[in-house]
């Protein structure tokens, strides 16, 4: 009892290691590319929990500045994704990722 | 604040980011998914305040927000007939996917409570960062602040180069 009311580095690790189940299951199971860059997006906020939980814990600044580093990361990342999505939207009319196959023999 | 009183706190922002992520991947409907994932990075920012990172708390409402879910939301809209009512979009490899979710979180959480402890500094971090965070872009991490900012000018220069309108007509 007293392990769950006293919040320690066990929880947050916990919280991000749902998200980051979260998110593998949408990159994993989802057909839309809009729902995969979300699930991109969920894999990255657990990363960060975790960078900044060890930080606390550990009392230095490292994780804190490369959470930092992280979100401006997954800004360009999305960014450039979308760009790329809605290219692919003009040329397949689509953004089912299982139809863009015109490598494919 | 008492200590109960934070616990509670704690586990209610802990169910609505959880609870929302779960959400954004088992609903079928991607406008929903969007609006869910609102929830979960305003969850992940009150997180954030628990650890003591305030300014990356703020940091995260302000880029996932403000940014990364417009530009999601403008992706969906762009995208999507959204006009046709009951559209949902198409699922695969179910069974993987529930595997893999399965494994890799009962994995992590089974090793979570098998392991000893973790060894706690004595010092954690109390109160507000911002100071220190000001102090170690100046000084240990001035070239890779340097170094990330041109990458966000080049990767928006790029996103913008990439999904601008084509005024040959041909598109």
């Amino acid at each position: 009892m007293d392990q769950l009311t006293t919040i320690g580095l066990n929880h947050y690790l916990t919280i991000s290691a749902l998200l980051l189940g979260f998110g593998l299951f949408a990159v994993m199971t989802r057909k839309n590319a809009i729902v995969v860059l979300m699930g991109v997006e969920l894999i990255l906020n657990a990363a960060n929990i975790n960078f900044l939980a060890f930080s606390k814990f550990n009392g230095g600044m490292q994780g804190v500045m490369f959470a930092l580093f992280v979100i401006v990361i997954a800004a360009a990342e999305a960014a450039i994704a979308l760009a790329i999505i809605i290219n692919i939207y003009k040329i397949f009319k689509s953004v089912d990722v299982s139809s863009i196959d015109s490598l494919k023999e | 604040m008492s200590n109960s009183t934070y616990t509670v706190i704690f586990y209610l922002f802990a169910a609505l980011t959880v609870g929302s992520a779960a959400f954004v991947v088992l609903t079928r409907n991607v406008i929903y998914s969007a609006f869910s994932l609102l929830f979960t990075f305003f969850g992940v920012a009150a997180l954030y305040v628990f650890l003591s990172a305030d300014f990356l708390a703020v940091t995260q409402v302000v880029v996932y927000v403000g940014g990364i879910l417009v530009l999601l939301l403008f992706g969906v809209m762009f995208t999507n007939s959204i006009m046709i009512p009951g559209q949902k979009s198409e699922v695969s490899n179910l069974f993987f996917g529930a595997l893999l979710l399965l494994g890799v979180t009962g994995g992590m959480l089974y090793t979570f409570s098998a392991s000893p402890g973790w060894k706690i500094s004595g010092k954690t971090l109390q109160g507000s960062i911002v100071e220190l965070v000001g102090f170690e872009t100046m000084s240990h991490y001035a070239l890779p602040f340097e170094m990330v900012s041109i990458l966000l000018l080049a990767a928006l220069i790029g996103a913008a180069f990439l999904a601008r309108f084509d005024n040959k007509g041909n598109s």
